[in-house]
């Protein structure tokens, strides 16, 4: 089965992975009684996997690139701490566009932790271990600094809605047209490459595989965009008095967009290019003439700036602005990167292997708090299932180095 | 005719070790010259400088009558010279049109990989040098040797060199392989492409190269004509770094 998988043009990682999470799916919701399929926990679950997830795929690009970024939870609270601090005490919260002027200020300050971090890294030849490590500390201290310690609150109520709390979801008909688009994108995407391919008389799967392939990928889609509408926004007025269904929550759709450029960018572009050859042999990327140093500092860069688009959506879900923001994040974010098969070994991952291992993750988590489990319990549940996953990854590569 | 290139007192030192020391030597069009010596020799390191991989200390480069001083890698590939590392420089990861490509990848109009047309020429290169090797997906880590040879030389005749630097293109090859990669060479020769070669196979080095340049502790033992010298002559100027006594033999012309 595994060698039909393969030449039919299923990743088997990514197969295995998605398998194992509908495995672990099926085991909560009997544990809880099926409460944790119901539309209200799985739409909760799609905005509390969104921060992990976004910067999730960047510290994809970075471990394929053999780096790593330990100052991800740092940059979240300094980079929260900055739109706050621009919402709050510079602009006013109420401030016409004030929100929009606060998220390019916290990315701005995102890329700047990045290109920091990326100088000493790439320039300076330090191991990004320690760069980033000292980065955990100072950006911690800096977010302290910001406000001096105090909380900022409370934020523009346009601002609110990114959290996917209240009002924080596009509605039905929206949805399911965003959704229909996403299909005829993947279907049109799918009939191109065939056509393309068949240009070069290349060899390509067959028509039933790359067939499967999309009705399954299509599938997903209308079957999350029918769960976030199954559940009733009660805040929505609807002429019938029946409220509305919520639809996709907007860090999804955050999500959604950042995940789908890094992909094409991951795939399609020199620059992804690039960064796979030099995680698979530094050497031979120098060797090719490739701007290595800039690759690096680029990463860098990139991952500050997803760590502040993750800092929008947590503190507009706090409604504040606070220095503890993002503690542990770091952990989280590298467990759901390595659980979705990216290898510390460098050359290997994939930004949607990265997706569902922080969803992965967070229903582990979330099911466990629907099941009482005590904290300090989930924790070293999660912590086991990060060890089988990097096991896993071990007899994978031991099999293929063969 | 002005040479395709020379070399003029190039000497590159690594703090007290002098890798290379006031060495000369000249390539022409259509002319393979082997580069010999033992390990540590200094030829790695020179043609390291001639690829832009290590900025030369002193001396000069001449490439095609310009006075060059190469940056990094691709300032090389630039001026026209592509080099086969010994370590072949491949990444593992990534599959043949990938490495093929590496560095400079071509782009479709929205300036997005071609990654379909990159296959296709790929193909096409690749199966001119080996008609079996016909899977352009799997990666450089599932190949056999040669077929990460030929990887590697066809990144080279792709981009159209017209000088090429070959660090023992057949060390990991086995007896039809190594032909393929001979039969090559001579191929190249006749198309007027300039060849540097380093080998360690006597046997090989007497099939195909013009000239000789011998080294030995990082300078030049001698540069000698192929078809004046025996093989014994050779490995004596490689073992004891003594140039060739003019003996009884007579010396031509």
């Amino acid at each position: 089965m595994r060698s039909w998988l393969e030449r039919a043009g299923f990743d088997p990682r990514f197969t295995s992975l998605v398998l194992a999470l509908a495995a672990i799916w099926i085991a909560l919701a009997i544990a809880t009684d099926g409460i944790f399929l119901t539309p209200r926990n799985l739409y909760n679950l799609s905005i509390q996997t969104c921060v992990t997830a976004i910067m999730a795929c960047g510290m994809v690009y970075l471990i394929v690139a053999r780096q790593i970024d330990l100052s991800v939870g740092s940059q979240i609270a300094f980079t929260g701490m900055i739109i706050a601090y621009v919402q709050v005490r510079w602009l006013g919260p109420e401030t016409p566009d004030a929100w929009l002027v606060s998220i390019v200020a916290g990315v701005a300050a995102g890329a700047i932790l990045g290109v920091f971090q990326g100088w000493w890294v790439a320039y300076r030849g330090l191991p990004a271990f320690l760069v980033t490590l000292a980065g955990y500390l100072m950006f911690r201290g800096a977010a302290f600094l910001v406000a001096d310690g105090q909380t900022l609150a409370p934020l523009s109520s346009t601002f609110q809605r990114i959290g996917g709390g209240v009002s924080g979801s596009i509605g039905p008909a929206w949805s399911w047209i965003l959704c229909a688009i996403a299909c005829a994108w993947v279907i049109g995407q799918a009939v191109q490459a065939r056509r393309s391919r068949a240009r070069y008389n290349a060899a390509m799967a067959t028509v039933g595989a790359d067939a499967a392939k999309v009705l399954i990928t299509c599938a997903a889609l209308v079957a999350f965009v029918a769960v976030v509408c199954a559940y009733p926004d009660p805040t929505s007025t609807a002429a019938n008095g029946v409220p509305e269904g919520k639809g996709i929550g907007i860090p999804v759709l955050i999500l959604i967009v950042v995940a789908a450029a890094l992909s094409i960018i991951a795939r399609r572009t020199r620059f992804g290019r690039h960064v796979f050859a030099y995680g698979g042999n530094p050497e031979a990327a120098f060797l090719s003439g490739l701007h290595v140093k800039r690759v690096v500092l680029a990463l860098f860069v990139m991952m500050g700036a997803l760590s502040a688009i993750a800092a929008t959506i947590t503190t507009s879900r706090l409604n504040s602005g606070t220095h503890s923001i993002g503690q542990m994040a770091e952990l989280y974010v590298i467990a759901a990167t390595v659980i979705g098969g990216t290898s510390f070994a460098g050359g290997i991952g994939t930004i949607p292997g990265a997706i569902v291992g922080a969803l992965m993750i967070q229903s582990l988590d979330n099911g466990m708090v629907l099941m009482d489990v005590s904290s300090a319990n989930r924790q070293i549940f999660i912590g086991l299932i990060l060890i089988a996953a990097v096991w896993a990854d071990a007899l994978y590569t031991r099999k293929i180095a063969r | 005719m002005t040479a395709l290139v020379e070399i003029r007192d190039l000497s590159k030192h690594f703090g007290g070790i002098h890798a290379v020391e006031r060495v000369s030597c000249t390539l022409h069009e259509g002319e393979v010259v082997g580069l010999l010596g033992h390990n540590g020799a200094g030829k790695s390191t020179l043609i390291k400088v001639i690829a832009g991989v290590y900025p030369a200390d002193e001396g000069e480069l001449v490439v095609r009558g310009e006075k060059r001083e190469f940056e990094s890698p691709a300032d090389a590939r630039e001026a026209g010279i592509e080099t086969i590392f010994q370590t072949l420089a491949l990444a593992e990861n990534l599959d043949a049109p990938s490495n093929l490509f590496l560095g400079r990848e071509l782009l479709t109009p929205w300036r997005t990989l071609d990654t379909d047309r990159m296959e296709h020429e790929a193909l096409q290169v690749i199966s001119r040098l080996n008609p079996n090797f016909r899977d352009m997906k799997k990666p450089v880590r599932a190949m056999s040797g040669g077929q990460r040879q030929t990887v590697a030389i066809a990144r080279a005749l792709y981009f159209n060199a017209k000088i090429l630097i070959m660090d023992e293109p057949c060390a990991a090859l086995g007896p039809a392989e190594s032909r393929m990669v001979l039969d090559t060479i001579r191929r190249l020769k006749d198309e007027g492409i300039g060849i540097f070669l380093i080998s360690h196979d006597m046997q090989d080095v007497f099939a195909v190269c013009d000239r000789v340049t011998v080294m030995k502790n990082g300078a030049v033992v001698d540069t000698v004509r192929v078809a004046d010298v025996t093989e014994e002559d050779v490995l004596g100027m490689i073992i004891l770094g003594e140039r060739k006594k003019t003996g009884p033999r007579p010396a031509p012309g």
